[in-house]
């Protein structure tokens, strides 16, 4: 038995039933024949359906338990062999209930190489992983390759950097250990600050070890002995989680000197992040392990020459770390069949935003886009119409729902003006505005700048500024071109990567919703309700029953009428919290504003 | 300087420097461990660690404004963080920030005058599925709407005898 214990499960009160669960099994181990045993596991991925529990061998796979489940769940499935109907999930297409989680659309088209032992171990028993072929891989690099082998493997894999430049790792890798000197480090980026991104966390939470072997794996190749994982710092049960581990492997043997028996030495440090978006940049990130702030400087040297302290360094994120033992253990031939020309395996994705099953998914490249919101995702919750998908993190772009069938990886995502990022996946409906969207990216990003380059710094907040102006109903429409020209200027002569993709969310925004922009500056008016300046909400007489729901949840008491007729909005009170529009059940209140009313 | 005044001197940031060699790599972790005692980085406490890694006081005040994570300022008895990552920025954060604001009379970055309550607005904290998120002393609040907010401090102020 399987209880979902990841960050989401959690705030859904999972530990609950996890304790409830065992408190139930001690005293009714009599009327069960098998001991069953419980297990606290990291992140199922469907977060939406939280918290999870999973019953194995039957595989039956629970939604929404409470403590209050627990008692039918022993009861009828444990002692009875009967799945709980009301608990299981429900095909949203179908309208049935289904048993297995393997036969549901969230599962079915996902393929899990980096995700392979999330929700079926527990992280905190190094066993489990063992009992999954963990630390395998890392034996096999040892006793039957050379350094330079695991570095032909992983290079002929094809994989790339999953943190968002897409870098082949096995590049990487041997450039590092080509580079002169005798000390040389690893280090892995967790310090995952892509606002709606959760990839790295849940890896960290629910499968710590198979970092740990990656990295070891790793260091063996390049010649390192030391490594440091670099934990974001409001990422505490991924902290606990990979101290644990990393505490395990040492006393077992796979961290340490004489790593099982060979002459390979490695031994790895946690470093906590200090909460800035920058430090995810590589040299930001170093010079935060160096004890300093975290600002990036020009690389025309790479850090697989002079990286930490100096010294050449392999720097990688969690989720390429998880893909090394995979690849070590089935052969890069079997990777490398997985994708699309350039992009080879598989993406982790945080789906997210206004989208059915929000959750963590891992797909091969080359899926098309609509199959990821559409089928994995289930489309859009009540009835909204489909606006956009913002994939890449702050500084990736908006794809409009035109372009469905992109098929996901590096190069599409990039020729559409966006990237492929860390894995952030943003879904949005026709109640998201745009240029808001942009706005909100904008500000987060001038935030984050460190604030060393000037473009960087002053260029952001300039255009901060315009799409204030805009949002506010000031703008004007050579701000569209204004806009532009920054943009390119941030791309051209930024000196980081943060700099020099800033631009994307306006770019593509510009790009692809420019009416959206039009309405602002010239009509006045946002179409989605979100900028209050620009909003006016009313109440369609054709369609108001006169319930009177809106008057009563109305803050501001700005709506009258008389119940059994139409109600009517006063403009002058209002305060454009649009809580009218969410409680009216007929559709009645719709929005106006600007030069159109 | 709350937690010096309150009768426990300095020795705590003793406590924390002696975990750690005099190396400059330890000057966040130790910062972090101050911040998490504190609530924040008093100036007593920063001269601890000025002498003890040798910096200037200079170098700890850009560490101390440049991470998020540091704070020069006492946070409140209840810090209450609004995630404002795209998820949940999407699904109406700033309507919480504004119930907030309304209630508490102070904006992000702000400690109410009694010091019970501090808000903060924070970049995701990769717990979309359960957008809009607030965390209140790390304890997480999901799908919270601007109504629920009140009902949420009132339970608050229950559990609080109303000493600080």
């Amino acid at each position: 038995m399987l209880v979902c214990c990841g960050t989401g499960c959690l705030a859904n009160g999972s530990h609950g039933v996890y304790r409830e669960f065992e408190k139930m099994l001690k005293y009714a181990d009599h009327s069960v024949k098998v001991k069953a045993v419980t297990k606290a596991t990291g992140c199922n991925g469907l977060c939406e359906m939280g918290p999870i529990v999973k019953i194995l061998p039957d595989d039956i796979f629970y939604c929404r338990v409470k403590a209050s489940d627990v008692e039918d769940i022993v009861r009828e499935t444990l002692a009875g062999g009967r799945p709980v109907e009301r608990l299981l999930y429900t095909d949203p297409a179908t309208g049935k209930r289904v048993k297995s989680h393997r036969e549901t659309d969230f599962y079915k088209n996902q393929q899990k190489i980096a995700l392979r032992n999330i929700g079926e171990i527990d992280p905190a028993n190094i066993d489990d992983y063992i009992q999954r072929g963990g630390y395998r891989a890392l034996a096999k690099a040892l006793d039957k390759m050379s350094a330079g082998e695991v570095i032909d493997e992983i290079e002929k894999s094809g994989i790339r950097g999953r943190g968002g430049a897409g870098f082949p790792t096995g590049r990487k890798w041997r450039h590092c250990a080509g580079a002169n000197g005798a000390t040389k480090y690893i280090v892995c980026n967790g310090d995952e600050g892509d606002p709606g991104a959760f990839m790295d966390r849940s890896i960290m939470e629910g499968d710590p070890h198979s970092i740990i072997e990656g990295m070891a794996i790793g260091a063996y190749a390049v010649g390192a002995r030391k490594g440091y994982i670099y934990i974001r710092d409001e990422y505490s049960l991924a902290l606990k989680s990979m101290s644990r581990a990393i505490e395990q492997a040492k006393e077992r043997g796979y961290l340490g000197d004489s790593i099982m028996g060979s002459s390979h030495s490695f031994d790895m440090d946690i470093v906590r992040g200090g909460g800035a978006f920058v430090c995810g940049e590589s040299s930001a990130l170093i010079a935060s392990i160096e004890g300093r702030i975290g600002e990036p400087r020009a690389k025309y040297i790479h850090a697989t020459q002079r990286g930490l302290w100096d010294k050449p360094t392999v720097l990688n994120n969690v989720e390429t770390w998880a893909n090394v033992p995979v690849i070590i253990d089935r052969g890069s031939g079997w990777f490398n069949s997985i994708g699309t020309g350039k992009s080879k395996g598989t993406k982790v994705f945080s789906l997210v935003g206004k989208v059915q099953n929000t959750g963590l998914i891992e797909v091969p490249m080359g899926i098309s886009l609509g199959k990821i919101i559409f089928d994995i995702g289930g489309g859009i919750p009540g009835g909204k119409a489909f606006k956009a998908v913002q994939t890449g993190g702050p500084s990736g772009g908006c794809i409009p729902g035109s372009m469905m069938d992109l098929e996901v990886d590096f190069e599409s995502l990039g020729s559409a003006g966006s990237m492929m990022g860390s894995g952030g996946m943003i879904v949005m409906d026709e109640d998201t505005c745009m240029v808001e969207v942009a706005r909100y990216y904008t500000k987060f990003l001038a935030e984050e700048s460190c604030g060393k380059c000037l473009p960087c710094r002053e260029g952001l907040r300039r255009m901060l500024d315009i799409l204030n102006d805009i949002c506010e109903g000031r703008g004007h429409k050579e701000d569209m071109d204004t806009l532009l020209e920054i943009c390119e200027a941030l791309r051209e002569a930024s000196l980081c990567a943060l700099g020099k993709t800033a631009p994307n969310p306006v770019e593509t925004t510009l790009r692809y919703f420019r009416e959206e922009y039009l309405e602002h500056i010239q009509d006045k008016r946002c179409r989605a309700g979100v900028c209050p300046d620009l909003t006016e909400y009313y109440i369609d007489e054709s369609l108001c029953r006169g319930c009177g729901l809106c008057a009563k949840n109305c803050p501001a008491g700005a709506i009258t009428g008389q119940p059994g007729s139409a109600y009517i909005i006063n403009h002058d009170l209002c305060t454009k919290c649009g809580r009218c529009r969410r409680v009216c059940k007929f559709g009645a209140v719709g929005i106006g504003g600007g030069a159109v009313v | 300087m709350d937690c010096i005044k309150q009768g426990e001197g300095t020795t705590f940031v003793r406590e924390i420097l002696d975990r750690y060699p005099k190396e400059q790599r330890f000057l966040l972790a130790i910062l972090q461990d101050i911040q998490k005692r504190c609530g924040y980085l008093p100036r007593e406490a920063l001269e601890l660690v000025r002498e003890h890694l040798d910096v200037p006081l200079s170098r700890l005040y850009s560490m101390a404004t440049f991470y998020k994570a540091l704070s020069l300022k006492p946070k409140g008895r209840y810090a209450i963080k609004v995630c404002d990552g795209t998820a949940c920025h999407i699904r109406d954060s700033r309507g919480l920030v504004d119930a907030l604001e309304k209630l508490l009379g102070i904006g992000p970055g702000e400690t109410t005058e009694d010091g019970r309550f501090s808000l903060e607005t924070v970049n995701c904290l990769g717990s979309c599925a359960l957008a809009p998120v607030m965390v209140i002393n790390d304890v997480y609040y999901a799908k919270v709407t601007p109504e629920k907010i009140a009902g949420i401090l009132r339970r608050l102020e229950g559990e609080d005898d109303g000493d600080i």
